[in-house]
């Protein structure tokens, strides 16, 4: 590689590269080698290629690119000049694509992407639904190039902004320029860019710093490493741009120590940049230094929040600091410091090379562009995806994320990662800016975004965001140290079945302090979570602290847990799998006897038609007709409640229950009964109010058959056991 | 590695030549406890020690930077690192119960090696595969939908490791 002198050397190079590209009959394969690919086999597939083509002595060009977006299907590749787009290949097709499209250029027809099983295949990339509704500005070269050849970046107008703001725009033409284009920082708040480029140009210091974050932490969100894996050479094209317009001779890329293939693609990109000479001393003879150098994290969420990663580059604990001042005007070493996003530096390139009216033409009026976002959970294509800001929820999670796994109900997306919240169903047609997301309670964060259906249940996931930024929280803001630790805590008294009246509110109290008290990001959004579920699932709060049960029967140790003898087919493996035999069988079915149940969900898991109901609690229903007075639901009561009584009929008893309160709902009666005459149901309050108010047949509870004999001593039985049933759950 | 051989003025790269001797040493910290942590697999007492003289730096400080980051580990960890993701995809499709068998089936907590030195399990925040829930890491191989036989061919190589 020889260093460019001029900015004329880099014009006729690129001129060569695109005439060689355009000129070139060569057929390329590019295979996707993103993480997730690589995962299912890419790698295997590229030397498959490599080694047939070599053996049947065909010219094809074998690109590894970075992630091409649909991660659910990988490995994925495509052949041009066809553009035929192949999913789920594995080393043992290439082969057939070798024969077919590269010989004959006919596709793989088996390989090619369909909607369901019966549709149509759909042979090139853009005409797929996931990819039909995306504009793809960041990932512009995601996929199709190798990260790792400087030169397949440059034959794609690569560094021509670097040019051209080096030969004709002056740092002030530049820097209004991306104040014009109204560009905001896509890590996550949103600040806008040219704002915090004009402190840090303006800022007093000789020496200034451009740093580029990529530490990104979020569980569910991977735009970044995809971004620095794929496309690392526009990101370094971003940082130059920044260091021109304020005047920084010094860069870093502060990437996540968990990303080995991206801090090895990045180390690539900057040694051919160097080599090049589009970093370094002078760069294309114009004067302008600029450097750039790896720095790489240490596992600690905390800092990718500005601050604490300017102590973790610094070499200390990653504790935040409190601003102002601003990094922009003393930052990294106290020197003016301006810290973007990689996905924000990416962008730059091409606001300088369309220009401002042309980006704002896209997205909406106060968030222009594009955003990237990782879309998963329980949405058919997974992956990642780049749309227009103000795109619908509705548009991302059906058109393009195809809808629901197993077309099941939507019930929640969860915008922001740890930062954001939760929105319901009713936001589905919310546009997707950072203004109308901060409305409703969450945020557009660094772009994760998980969809939930209705098996998810919304404590568990605050529960599970929330551990996660307490585990984070760096511990220097006692508000968020202490306060993250006691919501959890509150949680996790709710979802284990012991919520009481009150929780919801110093759920909210604490939540509200955690935010005003904190000194970064983290602490500050923290309770997000929290307090979008409580906001707009408030009813399965209720539900959980009230009702003592979880809809979508996620939390364990709550709801009260019996067998259906109607739907069960007496397999006994719910005895079998049951670690506290707690199951027990009788002569017609099985049912669980609520003292020794520790609702481990073990039963509910292991019963294959579903029989094993948690919900709440059941009281049996006497049906006059069915029951033939055999009195074998009295003997089986586990608390002794059920008795036979006189009806105004002659000789004929009924089991009745005088005290519905005594019943614990472990469904003995109704699994004993052989006549169908007692059963179970949900509706409690009914039930309590036949027992008590409407009993049929002129059921009179003082006369009852046999005499009892044992009355005190069923009371005492049914105390010590309402005492132990207490001791026994907690 | 060889502490002596290393160069702090142009490790810290050029940025070096405009901050202070004191700066530039403390800002090698993290670089140099990576490299230490890619050479033993750990940072050992002994380790940290040479860097301390090296950085002319107190051993207490170093040990207050280090143990605030997740990824530096003062006890040898075992020849297979096995992550199980908890990130938020993984999560929802059933991770926790794959750290519950792991644990089971080898006899170690989270962050813990087992006797032999054979494996060490851990967690880990999110490693961007999502596509492919549950995912576990293996040293640097990425094992996707690791719900199925996946899993059980991993666990038979450990075992087989363990003899």
């Amino acid at each position: 590689m020889e260093s460019l002198k001029s900015i004329e050397e880099l014009r006729t190079l690129r001129a060569n590269l695109k005439k060689n590209t355009d000129n070139s009959s060569r057929k390329t394969v590019k295979v996707c080698c993103g993480t997730a690919c690589s995962a299912m086999g890419a790698r295997k597939v590229v030397s498959a290629f490599e080694e047939r083509a070599a053996d049947s002595r065909k010219d094809i060009e074998v690109i590894k690119t970075g992630c091409q977006g649909l991660c659910q299907k990988g490995p994925v590749l495509m052949v041009e000049p066809h553009g035929y787009f192949y999913q789920k290949v594995s080393h043992t097709r290439v082969r057939e694509i070798l024969s077919k499209t590269i010989s004959a250029d006919a596709p793989v027809r088996r390989l090619l992407y369909r909607e369901s099983v019966s549709d149509d295949p759909i042979e090139k990339m853009d005409e797929i639904p996931f990819y039909e509704k995306q504009v793809r500005m960041v990932l512009r070269n995601n996929g199709l190039i190798d990260p790792c050849n400087i030169y397949h970046y440059i034959a794609r107008d690569g560094y021509s902004a670097v040019e051209k703001i080096l030969a004709d725009m002056s740092p002030e033409e530049v820097l209004n320029e991306i104040k014009e284009s109204g560009l905001r920082g896509r890590g996550g708040a949103g600040f806008p860019t040219g704002e915090k480029w004009e402190v840090a140009r303006n800022a007093p210091g000789r020496i200034k710093l451009v740093i580029a974050n990529g530490d990104e932490g979020d569980p569910g969100a991977f735009m970044d490493r995809s971004l620095m894996e794929g496309d690392p050479q526009s990101i370094l094209e971003g940082m130059i741009i920044c260091a021109y317009t304020v005047g920084a001779s010094y860069g870093f890329i502060y990437v996540r120590h968990e990303y080995p293939l991206a801090v090895k693609n990045l180390r690539v990109a900057i040694r051919q940049a160097e080599q090049l000479g589009l970093l370094g001393d002078n760069i294309l003879g114009t004067g302008f230094s600029f450097t750039v150098d790896i720095r790489e994290g240490a596992g600690a969420f905390v800092c990718g929040e500005e601050t604490a990663l300017i102590s973790s580059i610094e070499g200390e604990r990653g504790f935040p600091r409190p601003r102002p001042p601003y990094p922009a005007i003393s930052g990294l070493w106290e020197m003016p410091t301006v810290i973007n996003n990689v996905e924000t530096l990416s962008q730059i390139p091409l606001i300088i090379l369309k220009g401002a009216e042309y980006y704002r033409s896209i997205g909406t009026e106060t968030s222009p562009g594009t955003k990237v976002f990782a879309l998963t959970g329980k949405v058919v294509n997974t992956g990642l995806i780049e749309v227009p800001m103000g795109i619908t929820l509705r548009e991302i999670i059906f058109d393009i994320g195809g809808g629901i796994i197993g077309g099941k109900r939507f019930k929640a997306v969860q915008t922001g990662g740890p930062s954001g919240g939760c929105l319901s169903e009713e936001h589905l047609d919310l546009p997707v800016d950072f203004d109308s997301l901060a409305e409703v309670g969450s945020m557009m964060g660094s772009g994760g975004m998980v969809v939930m259906d209705e098996d998810n249940c919304m404590l568990d996931i605050a529960k599970f965001f929330l551990s996660f930024t307490q585990k984070e929280s760096c511990g220097k803001c006692p508000p968020c140290r202490i306060g993250t630790y006691q919501m959890l805590q509150i949680l996790e008294k709710i979802t284990s079945g012991y919520g009481e009246e009150g929780d919801i509110d110093r759920l909210e109290a604490i939540g509200n302090i955690v935010k005003k008290g904190s000194l970064c990001g983290l602490g500050q959004t923290a309770p997000n979570p929290v307090l979008s579920t409580i906001r707009h699932f408030r009813e399965e709060y209720e539900e959980h602290i009230n009702d003592k049960i979880c809809k979508a029967n996620v939390c364990t140790g709550i709801g009260v847990y019996r067998i259906e003898g109607s739907e069960c087919f007496l397999c006994g493996l719910c005895k079998e799998v049951c670690a506290h035999d707690a199951v027990k069988e009788t002569i017609t079915g099985f049912y669980i006897e609520t003292d020794y149940c520790t609702k481990c969900k073990a039963c509910y898991t292991i019963c294959p038609v579903k029989a094993v109901k948690i919900g709440k609690e059941v009281l049996p229903w006497v049906i006059p007709e069915q029951c033939e007075g055999c009195s074998d639901c009295v003997d089986a009561c586990i608390v002794h409640g059920l008795k036979m009584y006189k009806t105004s009929k002659e000789g004929i008893f009924l089991p009745w229950l005088e005290d519905p309160d005594i019943c614990v709902s472990c469904g003995k009666c109704a699994a004993v009964c052989a006549t169908g005459g007692i059963i179970l149901t949900i509706h409690t309050e009914d039930a309590k109010e036949r027992f008590l108010h409407k009993r049929p047949l002129g059921l009179k509870v003082d006369e009852k058959e046999p005499p009892d004999t044992c009355e005190e001593e069923a009371a005492e039985q049914t105390g010590t056991n309402a005492t132990d049933n207490e001791a026994t759950t907690r | 590695m060889d502490m002596d051989r290393i160069d702090l003025d142009s490790e810290i790269g050029r940025i070096g030549a405009h901050i202070g001797a004191q700066d530039r040493r403390r800002g090698l910290l993290i670089p140099l406890l990576h490299k230490i942590q890619e050479d033993y697999g750990y940072l050992s007492g002994e380790a940290l020690e040479r860097l301390s003289k090296k950085l002319e730096m107190p051993l207490s400080e170093i040990y207050s930077v280090a143990s605030f980051y997740h990824q530096f580990y003062f006890t040898p960890r075992g020849r297979k690192i096995v992550r199980v993701c908890m990130g938020t995809a993984c999560h929802v499709r059933g991770a926790g119960k794959l750290l519950d068998n792991l644990q089971q089936r080898f006899n170690v907590g989270i962050g813990e090696t087992t006797e032999d030195m054979a494996m060490t399990l851990e967690t880990v925040g999110c490693v961007g595969c999502c596509g492919l829930a549950p995912v576990i890491t293996v040293n640097e191989d990425i094992l996707g939908e690791a719900g199925s036989k996946n899993l059980e061919l991993l666990l038979e190589s450990i075992e087989e490791d363990q003899g």
